[in-house]
């Protein structure tokens, strides 16, 4: 009987693994082989026009977005998560506060940031449609994901560590900067692959605050689309499904890239 | 003090008088003194009284070793020595602990200045996550040394001081990860000794060790013992007997007894001294 249950239960946790696989294989199938065809040199022009829609200028937008975004909310957000993990006593009510914000930041749907960021951004400050209207309400959103990962990878950080170099009569700046954060790196880089993914995959956001204006921006002041938008006006206009899924293939190759990279440096400070 | 009489090392039989002068001074600035020290973590008493009959004093240049069972205070103890229980809330602490002429408890204490002083072993193995060099060279960076030449300088003596340079020396640069557990516990005491302390405390430095490690750092504390004064708490009974100088036998926050090794060993006064030493307990 034991043995019945065993094997029925292996089978099913191999069954669903292979689901998940499976379908995780048919998406990206599906993208390659409709997208492919489409890849055109052609869509790497810089120019886009209304015969040839390009996606270079959401290419460079994208990275910019992703660069401005990680700017702004990489430092507030490392900086909040060493004053949450290394600075504050326990059972500070301030920190649960803080805690309880970041939390249902993540909670909250895109389209409501960008909404957010549309009257806050756009409007209030005057932003209009543009990059950094985009590039603030991001920031805001990946926030909660930064300081989530990085407080973890902080407290992961063994407690001998910081024992060690304060008996070396190192200040709390020297042990937290030299020692604790190094060693977090790896985790911290965990969320930072998130939230880089998070700002590439998204849309409803930035169609509020950053516009969909196809073009390089060349001000901060400019709209622009990043890939993810581009793809979204593509397929609601419905000449260019084609291109739309040669899109999603870039997008892929990015996402691909970005993880890749991010492994190396990790495994960079994990060696070292 | 200790520059200058680095500074006056090479030297002739004049400066070599100034020197031995120096590490006179210095010997006797290093001794511990506790009187009527007590210890609570919130309402726990973890520390009762300690020295309050007549101060406990800690000799220099003498291996102290403190014993009992587990949760009779002595890690906690021997953690008031630099102040590490400052990094525990809601730990208080009243009572004189003196290291030489200095309170070190009094409001002028410069604590990171103490922690440098007195240098601490943990019971964990805890190189940081980088090189070998940059583990030893990370107390002489925190006090200013900028130098490399200086730097390489204290790296090697504190390793070979650690015996463990011959072990090490290609493999500088590598992550200090890499070593054995014996290995890493001396790259540990190579580190606390490059901050130049005068008083070494070390947490069972041994528990987690093998025998081979074990008298290697064993026969590591007898050489250091000539230089430094050190604290040891140990679990190990015939640790301390092969090593310590003096013994301190801690009971529910209590030194029961604090004498010569091989008296307390051979003919303790109290009885849960002996019970405790024969075996009977803990």
């Amino acid at each position: 009987m034991r043995k019945i249950i065993d094997t029925t239960l292996f089978a099913l946790t191999w069954i669903f693994a292979a689901i998940t696989l499976l379908v995780l294989l048919f998406i990206v199938a599906h993208i390659v082989i409709n997208g492919v065809p489409h890849l055109d040199a052609r869509l790497f022009e810089f120019a886009f026009t209304t015969e040839n829609v390009s996606m270079m200028p959401a290419l460079v937008s994208t990275i910019f977005m992703v660069v401005l975004t990680l700017l702004i909310a990489l430092p507030l957000g490392i900086f909040t998560s060493i004053y949450l993990v290394e600075y504050v006593k326990k059972g500070n009510k301030f920190v649960m506060l803080i805690r309880s914000a970041t939390e249902m930041l993540a909670g909250i749907p895109s389209i409501v940031y960008g909404l957010f960021g549309m009257l806050m951004f756009g409007q209030f400050f005057g932003f209009g449609w543009s990059l950094i209207a985009g590039v603030l309400t991001l920031g805001i959103m990946i926030l909660p994901v930064i300081i989530r990962t990085t407080e973890e990878a902080l407290k992961s950080v063994s407690d001998g560590y910081r024992e060690g170099g304060y008996a070396l009569g190192a200040g709390k700046l020297r042990v937290v900067f030299r020692i604790v954060l190094p060693s977090a790196v790896p985790g911290i880089l965990a969320g930072v692959i998130l939230a880089i993914g998070r700002i590439i995959g998204e849309s409803a956001a930035l169609i509020f605050t950053a516009g969909t204006m196809p073009q390089i921006p060349e001000t901060l002041g400019h709209s622009a689309r990043t890939l993810s938008v581009h793809m979204w006006v593509l397929s609601s206009e419905a000449h260019h499904t084609g291109e739309a899924y040669a899109t999603a293939v870039v997008l892929l190759l990015l996402i691909l890239v970005v993880n890749t990279a991010a492994a190396v440096v990790a495994k960079f400070f994990i060696t070292k | 003090m200790r520059q200058k009489c680095e500074k006056s090392k090479k030297g002739t039989r004049a400066t070599n008088f100034i020197r031995n002068l120096c590490v006179q001074r210095m010997a006797k600035t290093v001794n511990i003194s506790i009187n009527n020290c007590n210890l609570y973590y919130g309402d726990f008493h973890a520390l009762k009284g300690i020295g309050n009959d007549m101060p406990m004093e800690i000799g220099a240049n003498k291996v102290t070793a403190f014993i009992g069972p587990s949760g009779c205070g002595k890690s906690t103890f021997i953690r008031v020595f630099n102040r590490m229980n400052d990094l525990i809330q809601n730990c208080k602490i009243t009572g004189e602990i003196k290291i030489g002429e200095q309170d070190i408890y009094d409001k002028n204490t410069d604590v990171t200045l103490l922690r440098k002083n007195v240098g601490m072993v943990f019971q964990k193995p805890n190189p940081f996550p980088m090189s070998i060099y940059d583990n030893i060279a990370f107390a002489p960076r925190t006090y200013g040394v900028k130098k490399k030449a200086r730097l390489d300088e204290i790296v090697e003596r504190s390793l070979k001081q650690a015996a463990l340079w011959d072990e090490v020396r290609d493999r500088l640069k590598k992550s200090a990860l890499g070593l054995s557990g014996g290995q890493q516990q001396r790259l540990c005491i190579a580190r606390t000794l490059a901050a130049e302390p005068k008083i070494i405390l070390m947490d069972e430095p041994t528990s987690a060790l093998d025998p081979i490690s074990t008298g290697t750092i064993e026969d590591l504390i007898r050489e250091l013992k000539k230089t430094y004064t050190i604290v040891i708490v140990t679990h190990n009974m015939q640790q301390a007997t092969r090593i310590s100088d003096k013994t301190a036998f801690f009971l529910m926050g209590e030194v029961v007894e604090y004498d010569k090794t091989r008296q307390i060993f051979s003919n303790p006064k109290d009885k849960r001294t002996e019970n405790y030493v024969t075996g009977r307990f803990g």
